[in-house]
């Protein structure tokens, strides 16, 4: 029997935790996912797991621990935001390298400096070329159910690589809300054990991890990286599809909420979707035809499936919690690809919103649909919710 | 009953807002709502003001921003009266909960409130230190904000905080907790 219960996005990902049993998890706590390995080391302490859980000095030393564990074979689990991810940095290509299927609960919080714990996506932006898959959430339930997903998504051996579940610091992170949860037998019997591919452990078959790959073959590994990514979306669709005959919850990689006749759609990630749906809800009444577009799968990025979401619009508003200095917003960029690629000609705004935690309200989701709404389109980045 | 009820919490560090907010959405949930409770995350200091926030609705809630304009404001401690806004962004319809010794008539006089708004008072910070010889106000404000979700009675606040703590507090703390609720809700001065 599954129970509901009222719970935080930080705690859903230790309860998922506590559920799957990993067999290691290295953590270093910062803020706001903090809670995590905090509510984990209890289930530990408790006696409620079997993990082992290794206490580092640094994010560095916590990553590094994972992924020599996860090469030994063993099942792996971590959660980290801002500055201690972007300490991680160097090791995450290494672990996707390596083809190491870590699971990390990566709670969104902005990169110093000005020092702030609040949202927004640069943390794991910056990490969008290290080779992991990136799934962003909106809500407590939607963080809990991709963690166990993810296990299975992760570990899959057309895939082997490891896992983001992205959640937004604070608003998702710290807010109580009811979140459904599967049983134990259930989530077991859902991931299985891991059967690890040429694990480091297996002295009866020995194998060598780290060695050097210059100008000879190290090309070579990075397109069978590639490969592995190209088989993600089939692995995803897999997962989620039996997840959601088992628990009614179906997540598929992007999320559409009235797009299907929309003249005019909001492309938009994580906890703000929520206020955008409000709003489509608010300019529908008023006879306003727009939809929202929700981008859950971040890397590798769903393009077929947005192509087809966005293609009947007659514009588009692209808003991103992160800025790319000197550049287009990162997921405008990805939007602008795609729909390149497809040969199709859509007039789209940028937005960046929500930088350092700034509230993200449904006036300031109006403010981009109405420029939609009022043919109001121009290529400059914009700004929500900014003092200029 | 407007879609989405959205709370306010004034309070200041380390009086129990949070907490407070909190169990509000665990009562409420259990009978039968969807809620929603999150703090303001600022500088986490003892007695610096802080707020916290709920939402209350008979359907999922989507949205996730910072409350701008308040059904219900709860004023935790009586010092915030003068320190804070509580009546940012209210509305004609907002009801106001205040931990003060004061009637509503003067309490409104002091935040500027028109005589029509309607503003409850509770003496909290007395009842939870003749309770419990402490002054911990959120336990009282919970009762008295039984008076504003009609069909979710005082008794299921109680029994949420029986069921929750009762393992964990000793038979008289937890006694003095749910007679401070139950007070909470007694004494409330209507206005």
């Amino acid at each position: 029997m599954s129970r509901k219960d009222i719970t935080s996005g930080n705690w859903a990902v230790a309860e998922a935790m506590r559920q799957i049993n990993p067999d290691v998890v290295a953590a270093y706590p910062i803020t706001p996912s903090t809670d995590i390995p905090m509510k984990f080391s209890e289930f530990v302490a408790d006696g409620l797991v079997d993990t082992n859980l290794v206490t580092v000095e640094s994010e560095h030393s916590a990553i590094s621990a994972c992924l020599a564990a996860a090469v030994s074979g063993a099942r792996v689990m971590t959660a980290s935001s801002a500055n201690g991810v972007a300490l991680m940095h160097e090791i995450f290509p290494i672990a996707a390298s390596y083809r190491a299927p870590i699971v990390f609960g990566l709670v969104n919080r902005s990169l110093g400096a000005p020092i702030n714990i609040h949202c927004d996506h640069s943390d794991s932006m910056a990490e969008r070329d290290s080779g992991w898959i990136h799934i962003y959430c909106e809500d407590g339930q939607e963080v809990y159910d991709t963690m166990i997903m993810a296990v299975r998504i992760a570990e899959h051996k057309d895939v082997l690589l490891p896992v983001f579940v992205c959640q937004d610091g604070f608003i998702t992170s710290h807010c109580f809300e009811p979140v459904e949860f599967m049983d134990d037998e259930e989530v077991r019997s859902f991931i299985g054990e891991r059967d690890p591919l040429f694990p480091l452990l297996d002295i009866d078959n020995p194998v060598a991890y780290g060695s050097l790959a210059l100008t000879d073959y190290y090309f070579e590994i990075k397109r069978q990286q590639v490969e592995a990514m190209k088989h993600v979306e089939r692995v995803y669709r897999e997962v989620a599809g039996e997840f959601a005959k088992k628990t009614g919850r179906d997540y598929p990689v992007v999320d559409t909420y009235k797009t299907d006749d929309a003249d005019h759609i909001m492309v938009i990630m994580s906890s703000a979707a929520g206020a955008a749906k409000d709003t489509v809800d608010r300019l529908r009444e008023k006879g306003h035809k727009v939809g929202c577009l929700r981008i859950r799968l971040f890397r590798p990025f769903p393009a077929k499936a947005v192509v087809d979401a966005l293609k009947g619009a007659k514009s588009i508003a692209v808003l991103d919690r992160a800025a790319s200095l000197g550049a287009p917003a990162p997921l405008f960029t990805e939007i602008k690809g795609a729909l390149y690629d497809a040969g199709i000609h859509i007039p789209a705004n940028t937005y960046v919103y929500g930088l350092g935690g700034r509230d993200f309200f449904p006036h300031n989701a109006e403010e981009a649909f109405m420029d939609l709404i009022n043919n109001n389109m121009s290529p400059e980045e914009r700004y929500l919710g900014l003092r200029e | 009953m407007s879609e989405v009820i959205e709370v306010r919490w004034h309070g200041r560090g380390g009086q129990g807002a949070k907490t407070g907010s909190a169990i509000l959405a665990e009562v409420l949930f259990e009978a039968g709502k969807h809620t929603q409770s999150f703090p303001e995350y600022g500088a986490e200091r003892q007695g610096a003001p802080m707020k916290a926030f709920n939402r209350v609705s008979d359907r999922p809630i989507r949205n996730r921003s910072g409350v701008l304009s308040p059904d219900i404001v709860v004023l935790i401690d009586p010092t915030l009266i003068e320190a804070v806004k509580p009546t940012e962004g209210g509305k004609e319809t907002t009801v106001y909960i205040i931990n003060s010794p004061e009637s509503p008539a003067n309490v409104k006089k002091k935040l500027g409130l028109k005589d029509s708004v309607k503003l409850m008072t509770v003496d909290a910070t007395r009842i939870t230190l003749e309770e419990f010889g402490q002054n911990r106000p959120n336990t009282p404000m919970l009762g008295a904000l039984a008076h504003f979700f009609k069909d979710v009675p005082v008794d299921a606040f109680i029994d949420h905080f029986t069921h929750k703590m009762g393992a964990k507090l000793p038979e008289k703390v937890l006694k003095a907790n749910q007679n401070a609720i139950r007070r909470g809700y007694e004494e409330v001065q209507q206005g």
